[in-house]
């Protein structure tokens, strides 16, 4: 073991390149992504604010179940997808549709399990994303199994593993960042602290100093940086990906962030949080601030605007039409082939169904 | 075919190391499963053989399943030790949430092939939590396949098919019958996995049993023969899938049925074996099925261990009590 833990640690502030009122913040230890990737942050931005609404407001019109929105969050939902190559993979949870639409996934697709067509609307392979996971922190160890069998094999892979401050309590978010510092697992662990988990707020989940601390333990070097600052977060999510694909290991990044609205719309954060605490998180928004910082051209502007109506419009299209359920893949996927008793049981409502048309 | 003489745990190690052998995607980990070789000695030489293939992990369950489930997601077959029935525990959201549903929440995009190796069940003289019959938790879970051998041909030829199948299956390995030596066909295996094997042939009544209550079974058919009743024995080796054909055949063909299982009886897959079977058979049969099973308590100390699992006198109690004087 060595004595030298110190680079473990995360620095005392959050790592923060672009401040709150778009202007620069000086950092000798980090440098300004390239204009080019600030430009394609703030049109996935664009697209992110305006993927949340749509589905926001689609829950409303009953096209969907419930939907947690990362409002707020989109700076870690598109600075964690831009920093993939498409070799990479994403482990996302529920509240990250928006980094797995970053990944290349359909809006549609990733709006499936609510929608309630399916559970997984996508098929995992084709952008290197996993599906949603529900059970908090489950699809930590996951991530480290795919990039164990990618290291074992010599593949490049990095993978970058998302979940937020109240999944860090979960003993599965233990065990897979020890097994990933213990099998050297190219993974990069990035915690969303939100401050809430539903309604319990961070204090209640953890007596740390910030959720970064929990790296050391397992001799993996953490960083914490500015969650609404996408410059920030390409810049720290960047590196981190570098280092494990160079072989250093897995890296935890916890992102300073706030969850705008309420936990899904079936929740009523009233109960539990102040208009003033909200209000002052406005003030840290992350597109307001990069828009700010960039000072693009109106044009540009519009042509991004123009290009999140465009991705919104096809999600609305897509949620607004109705699939007919298909009974059989009730029994064609439960096994690679289907035992006696799941036919049994799928010509049992094959009948059903029947006499029901029939009936009609 | 090669045949050698093994115990249930040589047999398991062979094949652990001819599916290794075949395949460059298998990999073997779990606790203490290196150098040592697992504290039942199933993957001895393993490490030494394969390197990194076959590795010691850190303690913890629900990480070992996870990672095997995200190894198998990337063109990888795990084959995990859970090092007994008790300790597979930490790991059951996994195996419930993941393992079994991958398939299924994905379409059929992502399938896991992958085995959970667990020792299992009582009659050894553990001591508390390592003595479980935790078949029926795993058998109620859509999605996962389960089997149990009872003799050391089943167990090596399952565990290829298992390491081979494109399924998750939970493979369950008689403690106590780790030792039990017998010859063993190696080198390629027929699908026995869903499929029920009559142990032995009988006339009057058919004893249903699997994994270590097979020998059981046996006995008692041996003693019933002495004393002038015929006794078949099913030895199911596969409870999901289940092979309704064979066992409802075996059933019809004697009208008479026990089953035998270590587990608690109160919802258990003996219950399941009863309904399913007279749900099937019921005009065959000339009395209701027995059920011969561990009682409805916790895993009894060493000492008492004798008087909660079946034995044969209770199986051969259970069988006289199928209202013979009717027919
Ligand atoms: C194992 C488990 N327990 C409980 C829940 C119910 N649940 C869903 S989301 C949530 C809060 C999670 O908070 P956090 O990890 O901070 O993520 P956030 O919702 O803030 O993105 C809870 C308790 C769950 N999904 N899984
Ligand atoms: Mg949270």
């Amino acid at each position: 073991m060595t004595g030298d833990a110190h680079h473990l640690l995360p620095t005392a502030t959050p790592v923060s390149l672009i401040g709150p009122d778009g202007h620069p913040v000086a950092d000798p230890a980090h440098s300004l992504p390239a204009p080019g990737d600030l430009r394609r942050a703030l049109a996935a931005l664009i697209t992110a604010r305006r993927l949340n609404d749509q589905a926001y407001a689609l829950v409303r019109q009953g096209r969907l179940a419930v939907y947690p929105s990362s409002h707020g969050q989109e700076a870690c939902q598109v600075a964690s997808a831009q920093v993939l190559a498409d070799g990479d993979w994403l482990f996302p949870t529920y509240r990250d549709t928006v980094a797995v639409v970053g990944r290349g996934v359909d809006p549609v697709e990733a709006l499936t399990l609510l929608k309630g067509d399916w559970h997984c609307g996508w098929d995992p392979y084709e952008h290197r994303v996993a599906p949603h996971a529900t059970p908090l922190a489950t699809q930590l160890p996951h991530a480290v199994g795919v990039a164990h069998a990618a290291r074992m094999r010599g593949e490049p892979t990095v993978v970058m593993a998302l979940c937020g401050d109240g999944g860090t309590s979960e003993g599965d978010f233990h065990e897979a960042l020890n097994f990933a510092a213990v099998l050297r697992a190219p993974v990069v662990f990035l915690i969303q602290n939100n401050e809430y988990a539903i309604s319990v707020p961070l204090a209640r989940q953890t007596a740390a100093p910030s959720l970064a601390y929990k790296g050391i333990g397992y001799g993996i070097p953490s960083e914490r940086v500015d969650g609404n600052d996408v410059a920030a977060l390409l810049s720290v999510l960047g590196s981190a990906v570098a280092r494990a694909r160079a072989g250093e290991g897995p890296q935890l990044v916890e992102a300073h962030t706030y969850r705008m609205q309420a936990h899904t719309n079936a929740d009523d954060a009233t109960r539990y949080r102040t208009a003033d605490e909200v209000e002052a998180w406005v003030m840290r928004d992350p597109l307001t601030r990069l828009s700010t910082f960039l000072d693009l051209p109106a044009d540009d502007m519009t042509a991004m605007n123009d290009e999140a109506e465009r991705v919104a419009a096809h999600l609305r299209d897509g949620l607004n039409r109705d699939v007919e359920p298909d009974a059989a893949q009730l029994f064609a996927h439960v096994y690679a082939a289907p035992t006696a008793q799941l036919r049994e049981q799928e010509a049992l409502i094959a009948d059903e169904l029947l006499r029901d048309g029939a009936a009609r | 075919m090669m045949h050698e003489k093994l115990t249930m745990a040589q047999a398991l190690n062979r094949a652990l190391r001819d599916s290794m052998t075949e395949d460059e995607s298998v990999v073997v980990f779990g606790e203490d499963v290196g150098p040592l070789g697992g504290v039942f000695r199933v993957t001895d030489g393993l490490s030494a053989q394969f390197g990194e293939r076959c590795f010691d992990t850190p303690l913890a369950e629900s990480g070992i399943v996870g990672v095997a489930v995200g190894m198998a997601m990337n063109g990888m077959r795990p084959v995990v030790e859970m090092q007994f029935d008790a300790f597979a525990y930490p790991a059951f959201e996994q195996i419930v949430s993941h393992v079994a549903k991958m398939r299924n929440r994905t379409r059929g995009k992502v399938a896991l092939p992958m085995t959970i190796r667990i020792p299992y069940a009582g009659g050894i003289g553990g001591v508390e939590h390592h003595c479980d019959s935790s078949e029926a938790y795993y058998a109620h879970t859509p999605g996962l396949h389960v089997v149990a051998p009872s003799t050391p041909g089943d167990a090596y030829a399952l565990l290829r098919e298992s390491i081979a199948s494109p399924d998750p299956v939970v493979f369950l390995e008689p403690k106590k019958l780790y030792w039990a030596k017998d010859e063993v066909a190696l080198g390629a295996v027929s699908p026995s996995i869903g499929k029920a094997v009559i142990r032995r042939p009988g006339t009057d009544a058919t004893l249903i049993a699997y994994g270590p209550s097979v020998p059981v079974a046996l006995e008692a058919a041996e003693v019933a023969d002495r004393e002038g009743r015929s006794l078949q024995v099913v030895d199911l080796r596969s409870i999901v899938p289940f092979d309704d054909e064979t066992v409802c055949a075996a059933v019809r063909s004697t009208g008479r049925a026990v089953v035998v299982a270590e587990a608690s009886g109160f919802a258990s897959v003996s219950s399941e074996i009863v309904a399913r079977v007279t749900e099937r058979c019921f005009h065959s049969l000339a009395a209701p099925i027995r059920r011969v099973t561990g009682f409805d308590i916790p895993y009894p100390p060493p000492k008492l261990e004798h008087l909660h699992l079946p034995g044969v006198d209770r199986v051969l109690d259970a069988v006289d009590d199928l209202q013979w004087e009717d027919s």
